[in-house]
């Protein structure tokens, strides 16, 4: 059980139009393991994600979580999975009639039952955890800042205690004390949960300091996948330059 | 397969342990809370207690929360309590969750009479802003119009016929139909009530005073409103939340040269051309009618409105229309623009745009009538 990885996606091909953004794809996620997914802007990082939950419709290929078919699933056992996973959206998606803490709710309303209470307790704590002060918590999303979104929106993730976290882009826009923080929250979950994140991301920092494997993404495929120490050998001329670019070079410099 | 979150008490000395077991986690959302009451209920006995976290199978933030809640109880009535056996993981988990209580949200208890009258008072002061905004508006509005007047290069045509596309000769099809129909029922209650008095032919008379002084432009006014005029203000409040309108403003832009003068400039056009196109489809339909239940042929029926309405009664309809075109354009654009940033907000925006534009299209023909009857028009 626990060697079936949690995603396993299998020739994927999604397009708009005549356009094909991602071409007989694979790819694989371990449990437990944080992967950073990389690939220059409007490659299709986004659109795989998207595939994977289902709001994006394949053309052809498999995606199977937690070793079941997604597109076998009957209703209500697709229900039960998306129940397992949470979802941090690259531009937050707060449902922007609530406030954060009734944001942070909605799944718990619509999954467990709990005293009112208890979910403003969790709720409060999710947003501790996320690193938000706690007056933001009777917030609107118009009234936050582009890096209180993101928390927020992490914090909504997080609700239910989902086994795999699904970020996308989870540290632009924090400033990078902030960024760091976020790491290691991401980190530590992992841990204490054994959760299992794919996280879309830009942050050289947050790749080198808590992804376990990296996966590239160019030409509608993914290039190159594995540790950092073998994606750094890797020949493809977009992954040399992202991690031999000047911004590596800069990072490699400063630590 | 989740085994229930429960516990087991062992005495070991003076020390109450309480060995937990089973699955601390939201998979049993039911049984956790009902857990760590009885949890704490037993633990309440003993004077030192031990929390073995050693059997627990899974715990997550919420069972971590829970369980530290527990512990924090105890503490505060003086028990000393404390984790025994837990592992590294769970330590760093019941860290990152550890208790703190949280300020529960403050209801606010008003006085029902007091709170009824504030909000009297609210909507008041409400209903003056409003209109106070209303006018402040309406002169942004004229001095834009004043400076397009003064450099007819600033004006966005290309806008204004866009708009007027979409005002105009989409809504044309509906506007025609229900004044036509509109014309037909006018025209047979007429004819009922009239042939009683052997008058029937005087029913011409109505159907075209009626429908050129008030129906045509009446009705055209209010189908605009619900349907251009929400259009306007869902536009512009979508806009405005994703902050579009602020990034018109920064590049020198003003929203209202962009997005407000085109709208108005484009309803002020469309409204009396649809008002003209209305008379005729009521006065169409009245003739049917009146062909077919009255018994009043097409030439008697032009012979009796040749001689029952004068160029006035035309034009009375007519000059109506660009007023209620401008009303309604100054509603929906303020509208649109005094959107917050939720989208609950902008179906609000919309349903007051809608009431707010029709009732000021029926005052605003009230208006007109005292106004012609003044002057015998
Ligand atoms: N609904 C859509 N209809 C048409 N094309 C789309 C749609 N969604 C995405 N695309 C296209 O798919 C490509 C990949 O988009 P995607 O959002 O996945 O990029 P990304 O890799 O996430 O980039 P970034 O790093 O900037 O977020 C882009 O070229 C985009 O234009
Ligand atoms: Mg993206």
């Amino acid at each position: 059980m626990t060697d079936t990885p949690a995603i396993r996606v299998r020739g994927i091909t999604v397009g708009f139009g005549e356009k094909i953004i991602l071409d007989h794809l694979d790819l694989d996620v371990k449990r437990g393991e944080v992967l950073g997914f990389v690939g220059g802007s409007g490659t299709g990082k986004s659109v795989l994600t998207r595939t994977i939950l289902g709001l994006v419709h394949q053309r052809e290929g498999s995606i199977e979580v937690f070793g079941q078919d997604l597109a076998a699933l009957k209703p209500d056992e697709h229900r039960a999975m998306e129940r397992r996973w949470g979802v941090l959206f690259q531009h937050g998606a707060l449902f922007s009639g609530l406030t954060v803490r009734q944001n942070i709710q909605v799944p718990m309303r619509e999954y467990l039952h709990l005293s009112q209470e208890l979910m403003d307790e969790l709720a409060m704590l999710k947003i501790r955890m996320v690193g938000l002060p706690a007056d933001a918590a009777e917030k609107f999303p118009s009234e936050l800042s582009g890096g209180m979104i993101k928390r927020a929106a992490l914090a909504r993730a997080l609700a239910l205690d989902p086994e795999i976290l699904f970020l996308d882009e989870p540290t632009s826009g924090l400033d990078p004390i902030g960024a760091a923080e976020f790491d290691t929250l991401i980190r530590t979950l992992q841990k204490t949960l054994g959760l299992t994140v794919y996280m879309v991301t830009h942050d050289l920092d947050s790749l080198y300091s808590i992804c376990d494997r990296i996966a590239a993404l160019a030409d509608r495929k993914i290039v190159a996948a594995g540790t950092l120490e073998e994606i750094l050998q890797v020949r493809h001329p977009w992954v040399q330059s992202y991690f031999h670019g000047a911004r590596a070079k800069a990072r490699g410099a400063s630590s | 397969m989740a085994r229930e979150p429960g516990f087991s008490e062992k005495l070991v000395g003076e020390r109450l342990h309480l060995v937990l077991s089973g699955e601390w986690t939201l998979a049993v959302s039911a049984q956790l809370e009902a857990a760590s009451r009885k949890l704490l209920a037993s633990a309440h006995r003993a004077l030192k207690v031990t929390l073995d976290l050693e059997h627990i199978e899974r715990i997550d933030t919420a069972g971590a929360w829970l369980v530290d809640r527990v512990r924090a109880d105890l503490v505060a009535h003086g028990i000393d309590a404390d984790y025994g056996g837990a592992r590294a993981d769970f330590t760093l988990l019941l860290t990152e969750s550890r208790y703190e209580p949280v300020p529960q949200p403050v209801a606010r208890h008003g006085n029902l009479f007091v709170d009824l009258l504030a909000d009297i008072g609210e909507t008041i002061v409400g209903i003056a802003r409003n209109l106070l905004g209303g006018m402040t508006f309406l002169g942004k509005v004229v001095h834009a119009l004043v400076r397009v007047i003064l450099n007819p290069a600033r004006l966005r045509g290309t806008s204004v016929v866009f708009h007027v596309e979409a005002f105009a000769f989409r809504s044309l099809p509906i506007i025609v139909l229900i004044n036509f129909l509109v014309g037909c029922i006018v025209a047979q209650q007429s004819i009922f009530q009239l042939q009683k008095f052997g008058a029937a032919t005087f029913s011409v008379d109505l159907i075209g005073i009626l429908t050129l002084r008030e129906l045509a432009v009446l009705l055209t006014s209010i189908m605009i409103a619900g349907r251009s005029g929400s259009a306007i203000t869902a536009e512009l409040g979508s806009m405005k939340m994703r902050e579009e309108i602020d990034a018109l403003r920064v590049m020198g832009m003003s929203p209202i040269d962009v997005l407000v003068m085109p709208r108005i400039l484009a309803l002020v056009i469309s409204l009396p051309l649809l008002t003209f196109l209305a008379d005729l489809a009521g006065i169409l339909g009245g003739m049917v009618v009146a062909l077919t239940y009255g018994d009043i042929s097409p030439e008697v029926f032009f012979a009796r409105l040749q001689s029952a309405i004068a160029l006035n009664t035309f034009l009375v309809g007519l000059i109506k229309a660009p007023f209620m075109a401008t009303v309604i354009g100054i509603i929906a654009a303020m509208e649109g623009l005094a959107t917050q940033g939720s989208a609950e907000s902008l179906g609000r925006q919309v349903t007051a745009s809608v009431v707010k534009s029709i009732f000021m299209v029926i005052v605003v023909d009230g208006i007109f009538a005292m106004f012609f009857a003044a002057i015998k028009y």
